[in-house]
């Protein structure tokens, strides 16, 4: 048994994802794909797992959902393409899927797909889901499209800016995929640490979070799985499908134990 | 709504406006908050398809087509 | 248990706590959070875009200004549609025929070896005549048009170009209280109708999205276009030469394809004002920018991907059925066979719309896939239920005429296999997408009907102004 991989949380985890229709070797490291629609997000998970993916639908949903492997430096990695989605706010069942999974089923990493020439609208996403987790890579793609429009990006800027791995790639060409899994490996391995940037939100935004945070921390739900201040502001948006996923997916936990 | 402003559907082909108000509900609400369509938002008309309906709009780098009873509910002000 | 309730007894009070923030708030907070995340997406995107791009003065605009402007709009859709027609068309003949002189020669080697073992006659004629000869025609025959059609298409697509159809058609999906996503889904039923079926999922209105789904089959899918080509080829065949046949015949097919998108938005429109009455949803389509395919990757994969897909359903489908058909066309009661039995039970119906007993067997026999219909059509024709090799259209025309067809049998089984009921992998298809039996036998019933109605129209029609 190898503990790296294998503790209590984790092993919680692993239990989880069979909610979501994932099944994984004990050593196998799972990463989520996210990203906005038309961003060369299969492009990607094409050519990190090549043949070795198989594809079906999400449970009892009719919505794809595909995986697939890829080893680098000995380790196995799964790779789990979720629904693109423009945010994670659900409106809709595949943003339903993403957010829960990333929130719940605690993927070892999470590769944000941007396109690199649409940044603007495409950092949203990545934005949020930087607000769940600190085990975020930035995939800039489609960086051969944006040199034909001459578009400059500073991506060790951008690196800075953001606080998380960003790694511009052309998954068509083959560009940047070694670089990307070598991030991805740094972060699983916590051989690099992260600080996401957070959101600055406005002044009566973050009021109303300070007046809710105080009953949330102390919930021990709230610390084992979401991010506090992510259910904060799930809360002040009325978002009650994530309430429901909270209490299905505690009951899971509970039941675990 | 301040007297500047108007309806996007009444804007002409490549003209900018700038976002005053969503008066729209329900799930196109969502999608256009998804596409970072929000009060100050730069919206540009690029395109109306033959018949004058649906119309394009760039947005944030994105093209975006709306039916012109949709657009008609977002208001805002040419700039 | 009161640990488990606890936590959430607490959240469901903070959820109220938010609630009543969230009411009270002067502004509303829902809409800043997002206001101020873009803010910071923009903020920091442009700190570190140096050099930025005018989608507005770009290329892709002007492109979209001409391929959607008031006169290029309908007439580019269409000579798109006609000239990858052409193509599927013309690209397809060559390997047909090289693929045809080599697998029926085979067939030659099957028989010998056959002779060889001194095999009895019936297991020969079951495998040999039956499975083998309808698995090479069908590949012969099937496989260089799907082959060619569906990377042509996906090239389309890569492009970028389909959303702009989407766009220029949405005024009539508005009319038709549908959503002009399905423009999408009907691209997608050209390739495979199953496909189009399962692709209705981009529609977020349920409504819309069975409207899409019930009416995906009247768009001709890969499986029937040979049938199409093949009926057009053959009755255009005559004087003409090589180049104008396969104009004409891609004419023919474009328009008949037209009329299948008429229907579709006529069927649509029905639907919305009786059965799927609703609400309009709203429409939210992005014109992507046009990127450039990498075509060799593309026609590669497609290619490949396809010929193993009509390979395997060659196998799967139309050897066994081949066998089947072989066996029901030499069994005989009285001096009949089953073949001719069933078609003569049928042919009453048949006639009065314009088709005959034998076609209307092979179209029953292709549930299972539309490839077949012509294969089992030939083979009921051929009293020794055979599939006799065809050197030319020519004699594939005679074998028509001598068993009674007009002008109006081909124009009506070109209708008919336009509009009749979809294929089992498509029925399967819909009832995984929609769960529900009773819409699943709808979607049966509607081309059914549909089919029937329009080719008994035209046949009366045809027979009381005596064109026929």
């Amino acid at each position: 048994m190898n503990l790296t991989i294998g503790d209590r949380s984790k092993y919680r985890g692993r239990v989880m994802r069979e909610h979501f229709g994932i099944s994984t070797t004990g050593e196998q490291y799972i990463i989520a794909l996210a990203g906005n629609p038309n961003v060369g997000k299969s492009t990607v998970f094409n050519a990190l797992t090549g043949l070795r993916q198989h594809t079906g639908n999400w449970p009892g949903k009719t919505v794809d959902n595909a995986q697939g492997i890829y080893s680098y430096r000995k380790k196995s990695f799964l790779l789990v393409d979720l629904p693109g989605t423009y945010s994670l706010l659900a409106n809709s069942v595949e943003e339903e899927i993403a957010r829960d999974f990333i929130c719940f089923g605690k993927p070892n990493a999470t590769i944000v797909v941007v396109d690199a020439t649409s940044l603007e609208r495409n950092l949203n996403l990545a934005f949020q889901i930087m607000e769940i987790t600190d085990k975020v890579v930035i995939c800039v793609n489609l960086i051969d499209e944006a040199r034909k429009k001459k578009i400059k990006i500073q991506f060790d800027e951008l690196e800075k800016k953001l606080g998380v791995p960003v790694i511009p790639t052309a998954a068509r060409n083959g560009e940047g995929l070694e670089e990307l899994q070598k991030a991805v490996y740094e972060i699983v391995l916590e051989k690099r640490l992260t600080q996401p940037k957070q959101i600055a939100y406005s002044q009566e935004v973050e009021e109303a979070i300070s007046v809710l945070m105080p009953q949330i921390k102390p919930l021990n739900i709230a610390a084992e799985v979401i991010n506090p201040k992510w259910l904060a502001l799930r809360l002040l948006d009325s978002d009650s499908s994530f309430i429901e996923s909270i209490n299905r997916f505690v009951n899971m936990y509970k039941n675990i134990k | 709504m301040t007297s500047l402003s108007m309806p996007l559907s009444s804007l002409k082909l490549g003209e900018k406006s700038n976002v005053v108000y969503l008066d729209v509900k329900g799930l196109l609400r969502r999608r256009i908050l998804d596409l970072g369509i929000v009060p100050g938002t730069v919206l540009t008309c690029v395109g109306k398809a033959p018949t004058g309906d649906p119309i394009a709009y760039l947005v944030r780098g994105t093209v975006i087509a709306l039916r012109s009873e949709d657009a008609s509910l977002i208001f805002v002000k040419q700039s | 248990m009161a640990t488990i309730q606890e936590p959430l007894d607490k959240l469901l009070k903070v959820y109220l706590d938010a609630e009543c923030i969230r009411t009270t708030s002067n502004i509303p907070i829902a809409d800043r959070v997002v206001k101020d995340i873009f803010c910071q997406s923009e903020h920091i995107a442009k700190s570190v875009i140096k050099q930025e791009y005018s989608r507005q003065k770009s290329l892709d605009n002007r492109i979209d200004k001409i391929v959607t402007s008031r006169i290029f709009a309908y007439p580019i859709m269409i000579i798109l549609l006609g000239i990858v027609f052409w193509i599927t068309i013309t690209g397809a003949n060559i390997p047909s025929k090289m693929i045809a002189t080599v697998l029926f020669s085979f067939q030659d080697v099957l028989t010998q070896w056959f002779q060889l073992v001194q095999a009895p006659a019936w297991l020969h004629g079951v495998l040999v005549l039956g499975m083998y000869r309808t698995l090479a025609w069908v590949v012969a025959v099937m496989l260089p048009p799907m082959a060619i059609f569906f990377p042509l298409f996906t090239l389309l697509e890569d492009l970028g170009y389909l959303p702009r159809v989407a766009f220029n058609l949405d005024h009539l999906f508005k009319k038709a209280k549908a959503c002009g996503k399905q423009c999408l889904t009907m691209c997608m039923g050209f390739g495979c109708n199953a496909a189009g079926v399962v692709s209705a999922r981009i529609i977020d209105s349920p409504r819309e999205r069975l409207i899409a789904i019930l009416t995906n089959n009247f768009v001709p899918c890969n499986g029937r276009f040979p049938t199409l080509i093949a009926i057009a080829s053959i009755f255009m065949t005559g004087t003409l030469a090589l180049f104008q046949k396969s104009l004409v015949a891609a004419g023919t097919i474009t328009i008949i394809v037209l009329i299948g998108v008429a229907v579709t938005f006529a069927v649509s429109k029905i639907l919305s004002e009786t059965v799927l009455k609703g609400e309009i949803s709203s429409l939210v389509l992005e014109l992507p920018p046009y990127r450039k395919p990498k075509v060799g990757a593309v026609l590669y994969r497609s290619f490949i991907d396809r010929t193993i897909f009509v390979l395997r359903r060659a196998i799967v489908v139309a050897a066994p059925a081949g066998a089947v058909t072989w066996i029901l066309a030499n069994i005989y009661i009285g001096d009949v066979s089953v073949l001719g039995f069933v078609a003569g039970i049928l042919d009453p119906i048949a006639k009065v719309i314009g088709l005959d007993g034998f076609i209307l067997m092979a179209f029953i026999l292709g549930l299972p896939a539309n490839e077949i219909v012509i294969p089992i059509l030939l083979m009921s024709y051929l009293s020794t239920g055979q599939l006799t090799e065809f050197a030319n259209l020519l004699e594939l025309k005679e074998v028509l005429i001598a068993n009674g067809w007009t002008w109006l049998t081909a124009f009506n089984t070109m209708l008919f296999a336009l509009l009749h009921w979809p294929c089992a992998t498509t029925l399967l298809s819909m009832y995984k997408e929609t769960g529900s039996k009773k819409w699943t036998f709808m979607g049966f019933m509607i081309p059914t009907v549909i089919a029937f109605t329009v080719c008994f129209i035209i046949a009366q029609a045809a027979y009381l102004l005596r064109l026929a």
